[in-house]
């Protein structure tokens, strides 16, 4: 087999993406770097708005943002060695050919190397009334900050079971938002029981969080630890959330926007296009891509970041490098570095997720006590009842793309991302199987809606 | 053999033919048994177009399609279930002379089959389907062709089938079929052997392994056209609406996503489990959808797939008995038209293993009509990729 | 009939500098805003769902769950939050199909 010729294709510009384009640029290639997004960062370090550019240091803190202000100059420098291609969606990927959306017309990229980093979104849970105006995604709270420069709400709860709840609360809580309370349904056992572990793993990591808890202390958030989402309430849009504390006492709490977030799902769909295997991993409860420990996952794929595993910003950005370094050593090229640093840290890094996921464990055993009514599939407005009946059903499946096929869940717009979580759950304790057993929704292309007219001009062939 | 339960026919495929055979052998009293070696319905049956198409049909097809047809029309009685069965009527179009010399051969046939044709050119043809694109010459509209929801018809027909006494093995990987002494027994994994001395080869795109098994070797292969479907928009279009040249086939369903397919067709993995869509496949129906009905040009591909089909030459299916062994019957080879005959071809296959005399002759499906050269389908080459 | 409750508030001082039009009516919105900010503050629904007529106004707010989707009057399909704001758009909450209808 010839050595690589082209240049090297990297699809996502967040940590992993740009910390790969990085060490390719340092070898002395061009990367082909795209993004749907118009500006690189990804989503947990997205870039502020300019509208929010100068709150900065309120935002991040003086030391953070100063460091970010540096990085992100760093990356712009990057972006002008590399074929940076923002606002292009990967749709598809076949064979040596990436197939992209740039500017509203379809482009083809051949490659013979490329790294999926396409990061992660949140991990939901269906919940009833989870579709009124007003409730969104954790992740989409914070995005609402950093580039719609607006709050979700004026009284916001912010529930589920994530670290990330409290880094968003922070961030709401230093922009001034004074109404606002974190429902983390995890149990204080669990991440007392995890907590060694974490601290051994990534004690720096591990201090972060206990200087937020600290933060949203000092600044009056209400905090309600170990309690049960029941359901949002609300006619026209978000009017309360109504929880279950720990002691089993009941309480709505009058607000009118929620955030929602058990963790990250990781978007694994390109890399299954491009051929990646994917194996359940039972402690965090979900399917990811095989690869070895430098990312690669195929002749002509690598594969970083929280797409590939649950890490982190800095677990991303690391692997990313790896990845860069495997790739490099597949075209005969080196660079200076010490890449079994790198698989350490990695690894410790992805082990204090591990231990993260069994603090703030995803609520699985909530799918079984879902009401009959509670629309599970957004999009196509599937609700529970409708999928247990086709799994009861004579000749029924027990299969989730079967489930799919009969009664629509995950046919809609976002192709499976939000309910998909719970359609697995709600198969599996419905037909009494092990969760690993009735599969996950097939990556089927495009991985995103696209337009079509894109297929009308420009088309690269 | 002692633990084998015994059954009076054994049917290989949880397919619609294969559903269908063993909906009507089960009401004429039959022990069956369908082994599906995953879900029912899960390839072809349930991953095509749902087109229940009688425009375009070869001569010899229509007694059986027009057969089928009544029964789609009557499902809900046949099975108890709505498979979302819409007499929503289904417009050819040509945009091509060629196509316009087919589109009249067609109407002629199906005239004379006794189907309501409307042909429209010009001014009608403007004012009926008014978002064609002008470069339409002309179309042939049949009220009577419809659509139903492939993805739940199997699986209802094979509820009804197991409510008349059937017995339905999912997940059932058949690994070995043996004939001795006039009985067939059938192993898989994942099922407990069973016998019947008649077996029922309804396996789709795997049934050539089988019926090469007894000694009867078909030029059967395996394909799938590209397809895909858009988001949910405001329902505007009614008929299935087939460009007769092949490059786009579409429906809206009355949800509101349109459904397309088109040729050529792409041969499916060595696997023979899997029909990948090449992206240029979708592109060249995305330009094809543009260009037939500007006013979609906006509207966003949500999700792209295929089936494995099986297809013979002269694009018509094996349907009848086997003829090296006493007790095997054939059912497949649909070659992309199995969805809208299955019916019939169940109701009559089940007619001809009690040893009634079907009622559509079944002769033009005979097996051994490979024995001799046949005469290969004009579409054969051109609704398929050249080799 | 897309009036809804105001969701978005802003987090930063906001100086509406130009106006976009949304089913006919004219929004205020800040040039190179995302869209969803100038509608959601504006106290506007992005949409319903087309099965049940519920209202919707955005979820994941970067581009994945297309709830936020609006067409412009040329029948481009957007993402409200993947868009910016820019003076002369022309929104509407459904996709213009008159051409089917003639």
């Amino acid at each position: 087999m010839s050595l690589p010729q082209l240049p090297p294709v990297i699809v996502g510009a967040g940590p992993a993406g740009l910390a790969c384009a990085a060490t390719l640029v340092e070898a002395g290639l061009r990367p082909i770097l795209l993004d749907e997004a118009r500006r690189p960062g990804g989503q947990g370090t997205r870039r502020l708005s300019p509208a929010m550019m100068p709150f900065a240091e309120q935002f991040l803190g003086r030391a953070y943002a100063n460091k970010t202000a540096t990085r992100e100059a760093l990356e712009d420098r990057l972006l002008t060695r590399c074929d940076w291609r923002p606002g292009t969606l990967a749709w598809g990927i076949f064979e040596d050919r990436l197939e992209v959306v740039q500017d509203g017309r379809h482009d083809s990229i051949r490659f013979d190397q490329l790294l999926v980093a396409v990061g992660a979104t949140d991990r939901l849970m269906a919940l009833p009334g989870w579709t009124l105006p007003g409730v969104f995604t954790l992740g989409g709270a914070q995005v609402a900050l950093k580039q719609h420069s607006a709050f979700i709400g004026q009284r916001v709860v912010m529930a589920g079971s994530s670290p990330l709840l409290y880094l968003a609360a922070a961030q709401y809580a230093r922009m001034g938002l004074r109404d606002l309370i974190v429902v983390d349904t995890s149990k204080s056992a669990d991440k007392r029981r995890a907590a060694i572990g974490m601290v051994l793993s990534a004690p720096g990591t591990f201090a972060e969080g206990l200087l937020l808890l600290a933060e949203l202390r000092r600044r009056g958030v209400r905090r309600i630890e170990g309690a049960e989402l029941l359901r949002v309430n609300g006619t026209n849009r978000v009017e309360a959330i109504e929880i279950r504390h720990a002691d089993g006492r009941v309480e709505a709490l009058s607000c009118d926007a929620v955030a929602l977030g058990h963790g990250l799902r990781p978007e694994t769909q390109l890399a299954e296009l491009a051929g990646a295997k994917l194996k359940f991993d039972p402690i965090l409860r979900n399917w990811f891509p095989e690869t070895d420990e430098d990312g690669r996952a195929g002749d002509r794929l690598w594969l970083a970041g929280d797409s590939a595993m649950t890490g982190g910003r800095i677990a991303a950005a690391e692997s990313g490098r790896l990845a860069a370094l495997s790739m490099l050593a597949a075209r005969g090229m080196t660079v200076p570095a010490d890449a079994a640093k790198l698989r350490r840290r990695v690894e410790r890094l992805r082990v204090f997720q591990q231990r993260m996921a069994s603090a703030f464990r995803w609520p699985s055993h909530l799918a079984a006590e879902l009401p009959d009514e509670t629309i599970v599939c957004r999009c196509e407005r599937v609700h529970a009842g409708t999928i247990r009946e086709a799994v009861r059903k004579q000749a029924g499946p027990v299969e989730v793309n079967r489930v799919k096929a009969i009664t629509r869940c995950g046919m809609g717009r976002c192709q499976g991302r939000f309910c998909g979580q719970t359609l697995q759950e709600l198969t599996a304790s419905t037909s009494g199987m092990p969760v690993e057993t009735v599969g996950r929704l097939r990556a089927q292309a495009p991985v995103r809606p696209i337009p079509i007219e894109a297929a009308m001009e420009g088309d690269g062939l | 053999m002692t633990r084998s339960s015994s059954f009076d026919a054994i049917i290989i495929g949880g397919g619609l033919f294969g559903c269908f055979t063993g909906l009507f052998l089960a009401r004429s009293g039959k022990r069956v048994a369908v082994l599906e070696r995953g879900y029912v319905g899960a390839q072809s049956s349930g991953a095509n177009f749902g087109g229940l198409r009688l425009q375009g049909r070869s001569l010899s097809q229509y007694p059986l399609s027009l057969a089928a047809q009544h029964h789609w029309e009557t499902f809900e009685e046949l099975s108890g279930e709505s498979c979302e069965y819409d007499r929503n009527g289904m417009v050819y179009f040509a945009h091509t002379d060629a196509g316009r010399e087919r589109l009249l051969g067609y109407a002629e046939n199906s005239r004379r089959c006794g189907l309501e044709i409307a042909l429209w050119e010009g001014e009608a043809l403007r004012r009926n389907l008014p978002w064609l694109a002008p470069s339409a010459l002309i179309a042939s509209f049949s009220p009577r062709c419809a659509v139903a929801n492939p993805r739940t018809a199997t699986p209802a027909v094979a509820r009804a089938m197991i409510g008349a006494g059937g017995a339905l093995l999912q997940n059932c990987d058949v690994t070995q079929v043996d004939h001795k002494d006039g009985l067939f027994t059938v192993a898989g994994t994942g099922c407990e052997p069973i016998t019947a001395p008649v077996l029922i080869n309804a396996a789709g795109g795997w049934a050539g392994q089988l019926a090469k098994q007894f000694g009867e070797e078909v030029p059967l292969f395996s394909a799938g056209p590209p397809q895909f479907v858009t988001e949910p928009l405001p329902y505007v279009l009614q008929p299935s609406v087939y460009a007769i040249e092949g490059d786009m086939i579409l429906r809206q369903t009355t949800r509101g996503n349109f459904i397309f397919a088109g040729y050529p067709r792409t041969l499916s993995n060595a696997d023979g489990r899997h029909t990948f869509v090449p992206p240029h496949k979708t592109l060249n129906g995305m330009r094809a959808v543009a260009t037939h009905i500007p006013a979609l040009r906006h509207a966003e591909v949500m999700r792209v797939w295929s089936g494995v089909e099986g297809y013979l030459p002269d694009m018509l299916p094996i349907v009848g008995a086997g003829q090296t062994t006493p007790g095997l019957f054939h059912a497949f080879g649909g070659s992309g038209g199995g969805f809208q005959i299955a019916p019939a071809v169940g109701e009559c296959l089940a007619h001809l293993i009690s040893g009634d005399t079907p009622p559509v002759d079944l002769a033009p499906y005979a097996i051994t009509r490979f024995a001799s050269a046949i005469e290969a389908s004009e579409k054969l080459t051109r609704e398929f990729d050249r080799v | 009939m897309l009036d809804g409750p105001i969701l978005f508030r802003p987090a930063v001082e906001r100086r509406p500098d130009i106006t976009i039009r949304f089913e006919g009516r004219d929004i205020p919105a800040c040039a190179g805003e995302s869209l969803v900010t100038a509608l959601l503050t504006a106290g506007l629904l992005t949409g319903r769902s087309e099965f049940d007529g519920t209202p919707r106004a955005g979820f994941c707010l970067m581009g994945v769950c297309q709830e936020c989707t609006v067409w412009t009057s040329a029948g481009q399909r957007i993402r409200a939050c993947m868009t910016e704001a820019r003076p002369g758009l022309d929104l509407r909450t459904s996709a213009p199909f008159e051409t089917f209808a003639s």
